[in-house]
């Protein structure tokens, strides 16, 4: 079982709009079960896990995941998202609001051109609502349940058709404080029971002390190689006095 | 007495001959419409605003220009109309299919335009999501962007319906006015007003208006932002 991630990424993207230009600059190599990217809003966090899912074409060179080649602009690799078993979690979750949980958790199961069917039984998706305890919910509607029921079946979805990497793109940040600290130590001991690699980008210093085996920094699309203690006790940081919370993550927490 | 009885006897089938053409119209309308709908929606395709443009031009351009129009290609001296007569003896001029094509033609924007709308309205993250969970795109128009978009696409199926039983001017010029074969609703109205049939006339304006508004209604539940659910 292949649970140590080896992601070797060096990858240049530039986005432009009619406004401003944005680049993409990272270039890092990882072999850990858990890292985490930190970084503030705009730093180009998601862009990055994007283009490790195949969601978006970098403009040039390589990404490999655990030895496989999923990118390669010299080579002219470029596997499709459908093909690279990367589960991806995103931020608001992007749960199928005409679909029930159960429907939704049984999705990527699913290869034809039709949903499955409601009571259709499968042992496999049972088993999966039953270890998220989405059962009592399982025929309700993404906008029917919780919010931490939506981040459980929004999981259960990603890691039901075995990938070999989860990408979690700001996993708490919908939540609200109480849940926040909550859905973290589930997603921990989560974690800790599965073989599936991880790699999670987040601002909140929180997640890169529960996560962060492995850290790296990407500011203004520019990833620095960063460590856990780094983000924790930056220089300097003893001259904000204590509870201060930088402004994106109060936002972040008015949002929620 | 025997008159109005056979007035009536065609108004029937005037009416027949309408639902039918306009089905047919509506069907060509909803497979086109929704496929380039969806293509202009995701695709960056070069040119795509001017496409748009021109599928668009059918709503503004008056019918009988339109008419004009498809004469030049499926007429019988048209590029299309003298291949088809040549290799399959096919004349669509003067035929109920010619009156299915005028009438595409003229209700297509409607269909495509909403469809359109209603794929861009789409959560793009649904569609990525189910990308990464491995679905086919074939798959993710069928189970995640058509299911979500079907509401808006419906409304604007309805009203291209109604605009396909109402057509006139392209019709009668592609089709002309053969009482049973080509003559519609609309034309039959024209053709009894102009022989001086009033009690007919009469007639098939209220079967023709009883039906739009059955359509228009059905069309405004049916509009985005009145779901019942939410």
């Amino acid at each position: 079982m292949v649970n140590r991630f080896a992601l070797e990424v060096d990858i240049r993207k530039t986005l432009r709009s009619a406004r401003q230009t944005f680049h993409l600059h990272a270039r890092f190599s990882v072999h850990s079960r858990r890292i985490v990217v930190h970084g503030p809003s705009g730093a180009g966090k998601s862009l990055l896990l994007k283009a490790i899912a195949g969601l978006v074409t970098p403009d040039q060179g390589s990404i490999v995941l655990s030895g496989a080649t999923l990118f390669d602009s010299a080579a002219g690799t470029n596997v499709s998202p459908q093909e690279r078993r990367v589960a991806y979690l995103f931020q608001d979750y992007a749960l199928f609001p005409h679909l029930t949980v159960r429907q939704n958790v049984g999705f990527g199961l699913r290869r034809g051109w039709i949903n499955l069917h409601g009571d259709r039984p499968d042992p496999a998706i049972d088993a999966w609502l039953e270890s998220f305890e989405l059962c009592r919910v399982a025929h309700q509607y993404p906008s029917q349940i919780s919010g931490g029921q939506r981040q459980r079946t929004a999981l259960a979805r990603a890691l039901v058709a075995r990938p070999c990497a989860l990408l979690l793109d700001e996993p708490f940040a919908a939540l609200d404080p109480a849940l926040r600290s909550r859905m973290r130590a589930e997603l921990h001991a989560l974690h800790a029971r599965l073989e599936v690699p991880m790699a999670l980008i987040t601002h909140d210093p929180e997640d890169v002390r529960v996560f962060g085996e492995e850290v790296l920094r990407l500011s203004d699309g520019v990833v620095e190689a960063s460590s856990a203690t780094e983000v924790l006790d930056p220089p300097g940081s003893y001259l904000h006095p204590p509870g201060h919370l930088p402004g994106e993550q109060r936002t972040e927490a008015y949002r929620a | 007495m025997t008159g109005i009885d056979e007035d009536m006897g065609s108004a029937w089938t005037a009416l027949a001959l309408s639902l039918k053409v306009a089905s047919c119209a509506t069907l060509v309308c909803l497979v086109m419409g929704v496929g380039i709908g969806h293509v202009l929606a995701r695709r960056r395709i070069p040119g795509r605003d001017l496409v748009d443009a021109l599928l668009t031009l059918p709503l503004v351009m008056p019918p009988t220009v339109l008419g004009y129009y498809l004469l030049v290609v499926v007429g019988r001296k048209g590029a299309l109309g003298a291949w088809l007569h040549d290799a399959f003896g096919i004349s669509l001029v003067f035929t109920w299919q010619g009156a299915v094509i005028a009438a595409s033609l003229v209700a297509f924007p409607l269909t495509f335009k909403s469809a359109r709308a209603a794929f861009e309205a789409v959560d793009r993250e649904l569609e990525e999501a189910a990308r990464v969970l491995g679905v086919s795109e074939w798959g993710i128009f069928f189970r995640v962007s058509l299911p979500l978009a079907w509401r808006g696409i419906l409304a604007g199926v309805l009203l291209c319906f109604a605009r396909a039983l109402g057509e006139f001017g392209a019709t009668l010029m592609v089709a002309g006015s053969i009482p049973g074969k080509t003559q519609t609703l609309s034309i039959a109205v024209y053709e009894a007003v102009q022989a001086g049939h009033d009690e007919t006339a009469q007639m098939l304006v209220l079967i023709t208006s009883l039906t739009c508004v059955a359509v228009l209604v059905a069309a405004g539940r049916l509009a985005p932002g009145r779901t019942a659910s939410e």
